[in-house]
């Protein structure tokens, strides 16, 4: 079994080494790089770079399950009939989005360090505990990214007539039926466009888990500007990376509401 | 053959039948007593770990950190202001050139990271050293506070150039062509018809934008600026105190929190005249 999901890591590994957009056969630091100090291998510092671009896309998108989780479910317990859940989904979102993101990602960081060191410590291990930073980063992004989401969420969720839930009812479908089939492909629709503002948002705070260790875009170029001393190329480099990663997501997310919009088309 | 001879007496209505434990309730209590719990525990750790000493060391520098980053907010959102005027108005231009080039700089402070255009200023414009000292611009970017405000103003410019270009877009044409039909000179239109309305638009924008750079200038704590966030970094290195991070997060809570109840009650105040 074991065998089996190597050589399916091997071949996953093949195809991403063959498409690799910067490294790869056609990449375009294997091409146009070569030779420079953005050159592929131990003569450069491209296939750091293309690693620190995957650190931090592959970050972005762990987090976006998480934080849209949260907030749908925070945004639920805003509009809940009941006070005290609506208090405590309030109290959520005005406690992070008022705290910088830097700031929740130490509390983060360090908090989770002290907690988990005292609960080994309770079980008798003394020793030193790390956590990883992907995961603590995905955690305090995560968190960020739900206290938005569940804004963006509730006021979608108030642009849709009460008019359907009662159609759900009257259609016989259970709650969970109506949020489902009803509600929730028309709460994508018209909270797009505020989503993918938050994930460029996102995308943009990924950089600050480099400060934490994360081998990342900005903590890569970092290494590189201060090896090599030519920071304005190196940082200069990074800033563009951003730039492409904010242009293809604007890109994947115009047509999501194209697609979205299909059926409103050609009228 | 029996009738009704008096009539029944008015009566209280029924008591309300009481209200079901439901699932959600229970959801309820038990955040909030999560929250309560958190609460109650931040408060006893910090009770439990008061110490006079830590506190007359480190609460002046935590006032002077505070200080630090309100100057730093309160100088680039100004200095911001006042470049994202022409940058507006290059992007409402009809000049090809002109409107890509505010384009251009739009996309690009929007579109990379505060910590990456701050790395690019102070450690990027190091290896210029010698250029930069020829024009005599060397002691300014010398300085890590310097190249904070410099990125800063340049990131919120790009930031408030939009909100201006979308609030004065977002005013009737009818109001520019009634100024026009009154005679009025496009210069006098602009700043008494135009802006007035666009400023109430641009309110709300204007103040999510200050809360932006309030949270966004923790980051100068990274190039060596004691702000808030430093002075924290600085004090939990020493003492390795989590006490530190929670004093830190409340005072940025209560300047965010104040910032957001002034700008309502600002607005509330300024558009009282729309309410009907």
């Amino acid at each position: 079994m074991s065998g089996l999901f190597a050589g399916f890591y091997s071949i996953l590994a093949w195809i991403g080494s063959i498409v690799d957009p910067f490294c790869g056969p056609v990449g375009v630091f294997r091409w146009f790089a070569s030779g420079t100090l953005l050159a592929c291998g131990d003569a450069g510092w491209g296939d750091e770079i293309a690693y620190g671009f995957v650190v931090t896309a592959s970050l972005a998108i762990a987090t976006l399950p998480v934080g849209l989780l949260i907030g749908f479910f925070v945004a639920l317990g805003k509009q809940s009939e009941e006070r005290t859940v609506r208090l405590a989904s309030n109290i959520y979102t005005t406690i992070f989005r008022g705290l910088p993101e830097l700031l929740t990602l130490f509390i983060v960081y360090y908090g989770l360090q002290i907690l988990v060191q005292q609960l080994l410590a309770s079980f008798g291990y003394e020793g030193p505990v790390e956590i990883n930073a992907f995961f603590a980063g995905m955690i305090a992004l995560g968190v960020v990214f739900s206290a938005y989401c569940s804004e963006v969420l509730l006021s979608a969720f108030k642009a849709i007539p009460h008019g359907q839930y009662e159609a759900g009812a009257a259609l016989g479908l259970h709650r969970g039926r109506t949020m489902r089939l009803i509600i929730l492909p028309q709460l994508v629709r018209i909270a797009l466009p505020g989503l993918g503002n938050l994930w460029m948002a996102l995308l943009k705070d990924t950089a600050l888990v480099s400060v934490v260790g994360l081998p990342d875009i900005l903590r890569q170029t970092g290494i590189a500007a201060r090896v090599t001393k030519q920071a304005f190329e190196f940082f200069g480099m990074a800033c563009v990376l951003f730039l492409l990663l904010a242009m293809v997501s604007s890109i994947v997310f115009s047509n999501l509401e194209r697609w979205t919009k299909r059926a409103e088309m050609g009228r | 053959m029996s009738f009704v001879e008096t009539m029944i007496p008015p009566q209280a209505p029924p008591p309300a039948p009481p209200k079901a434990y439901t699932l959600a309730r229970f959801v309820g209590s038990v955040t909030l007593g999560i929250w309560l719990a958190l609460g109650v525990g931040i408060f006893l750790t910090v009770v439990n770990g008061w110490d006079p000493a830590k506190f007359a060391k480190y609460g002046p520098s935590f006032l002077s950190g505070l200080g630090v980053t309100l100057m730093l907010v309160a100088c680039s959102v100004v200095l911001g202001a006042i470049l994202s005027l022409p940058i507006a108005l290059g992007r409402m231009s009809k000049n090809k050139i002109w409107s890509w080039l505010a384009y251009a700089y739009v996309y690009f402070f929007r579109g990379t990271p505060l910590i990456a255009q701050l790395f690019l200023i102070y450690y990027g414009l190091g290896s210029f050293r010698p250029q930069l000292e020829s024009v005599g611009l060397w002691w300014f970017f010398r300085e890590a506070w310097n190249c904070a405000l410099f990125t800063f103003t340049l990131n919120t410019a790009a930031y408030q150039a939009e909100i201006l270009r979308g609030s004065i877009e977002s005013v009737p044409r009818g109001q520019r062509e009634g100024a026009a039909a009154l005679g009025l000179p496009e210069r006098v239109a602009f700043y008494k018809i135009i802006l007035p309305q666009a400023m109430i638009v641009a309110l709300r924008p204007y103040g999510n934008e200050i809360i932006l750079m309030i949270k966004g200038s923790a980051i100068v704590a990274i190039v060596t600026v004691f702000d808030l966030m430093g002075e924290t970094r600085r004090a939990f290195s020493r003492t390795f105190d989590y006490q530190m991070y929670v004093w830190a997060a409340i005072l940025y809570l209560l300047m965010v929190e104040l910032l957001r109840n002034v700008w309502a009650w600002l607005e509330n105040r300024l558009t009282r005249h729309l309410k009907r």
